[in-house]
């Protein structure tokens, strides 16, 4: 008897042990922080890519809060002053789409990261706008991006990242146009 | 006789997909009250500028597409290049008419402050057409 409960014991063990074992993009309950074997997952689907990469980079859907990206998606007919509006199938498609893929529900170092330093009282509308983002960026000046017109904006996250489509923004990738490598 | 029925047939077959499109946007925006849609009054219309409401600045299709539709055009914001407008350079223009929809629903709003109209429409597309 008493061995059976060993065993039963032991078994129940190995089965909440293997839920570490899940694909990491899965949604889970405890995120492993900084610890996450995925940096930044990629955009992969077809229909983002195409509708919300026609005019600017498609952003990773890790770098925002859900709340964010659910404020974006209300408010299409005036995006950031541009009419971005589409067919509800479509706005709902992409919606469900960048919700289940935000910040706080992957399990990515970066997103997580936004997550532990995004303000929750006030979510930001812009990826530029994050705690995180900022601290990134805070050695740039205007001479590199608002003043260099072929980059004109921290929004064009490709214009210095050359990698950016596969979800890797690493110092030693980065070449300001007109400036180079990033170095420090 | 026969080869005449032949060469009928073998054209209408042959009518491009680009055609077909343009033709079932054109009947409907008739429906919708458009008549004697003209290339030249889409081509006017596409260098006319309006002046914003949101900003005060003017805005034409100019304003992103370029004037030379057979040139490729640009955001006026993203920067990001966009392919040219003319369907006898640019094969994919003006062969889905979901994707057409879509962009007169942004692209008058935010130009004109408004939709445009069926008339509006069907002038755009044949001076496109005509590119």
């Amino acid at each position: 008897m008493k061995t059976q409960l060993k065993l039963i014991s032991l078994a129940s063990l190995l089965l909440l042990g293997s839920q570490a074992a899940l694909a990491d993009n899965d949604y889970v309950a405890k995120p492993k922080g900084d610890k996450a074997k995925t940096y930044l997952f990629k955009a992969t689907d077809d229909k983002y890519l195409k509708e919300c990469g026609a005019c600017h980079f498609a952003y990773q859907p890790g770098l925002l809060p859900a709340v964010s990206w659910e404020k974006v998606m209300g408010n299409l007919s005036n995006h950031f002053g541009e009419n971005a509006e589409l067919p509800e199938k479509d706005v709902v498609y992409i919606r469900n789409y960048l919700l289940d893929n935000a910040a706080g529900r992957v399990d990515a170092r970066l997103s997580n990261s936004i997550m532990k330093n995004h303000d929750a009282k006030q979510p930001p509308l812009r990826i530029t706008e994050l705690t995180s983002f900022k601290r990134h960026h805070d050695e740039l000046n205007d001479k590199m991006v608002k003043n260099n017109p072929e980059v004109k904006s921290f929004a064009r996250c490709d214009a210095c990242h050359t990698r950016a489509s596969e979800a890797s923004f690493r110092e030693s990738e980065v070449r300001v146009p007109g400036f180079g490598r990033w170095e420090d | 006789m026969k080869a005449f029925y032949l060469m009928i047939v073998s054209a209408l077959i042959s009518t491009s997909v680009l055609a077909n499109t343009v033709d079932q946007r054109l009947q409907e925006y008739s429906t919708q009250g458009g008549k004697n849609f003209s290339a030249d009054a889409g081509k006017a219309m596409w260098s006319r500028e309006f002046k914003s409401a949101e900003d005060g600045k003017l805005r034409a299709c100019t304003t992103c597409h370029s004037g030379d539709l057979r040139k490729s055009g640009r955001h006026a914001v993203t920067g990001k290049v966009i392919d040219p407008m003319s369907p006898a350079v640019n094969k994919d223009r003006l062969t889905d008419a979901e994707k057409i929809e879509k962009w007169f629903g942004r692209n008058c709003k935010w130009t004109y402050g408004r939709e445009c109209t069926a008339q509006e429409k069907g002038d755009f597309l044949k001076f496109i057409q005509s590119q």
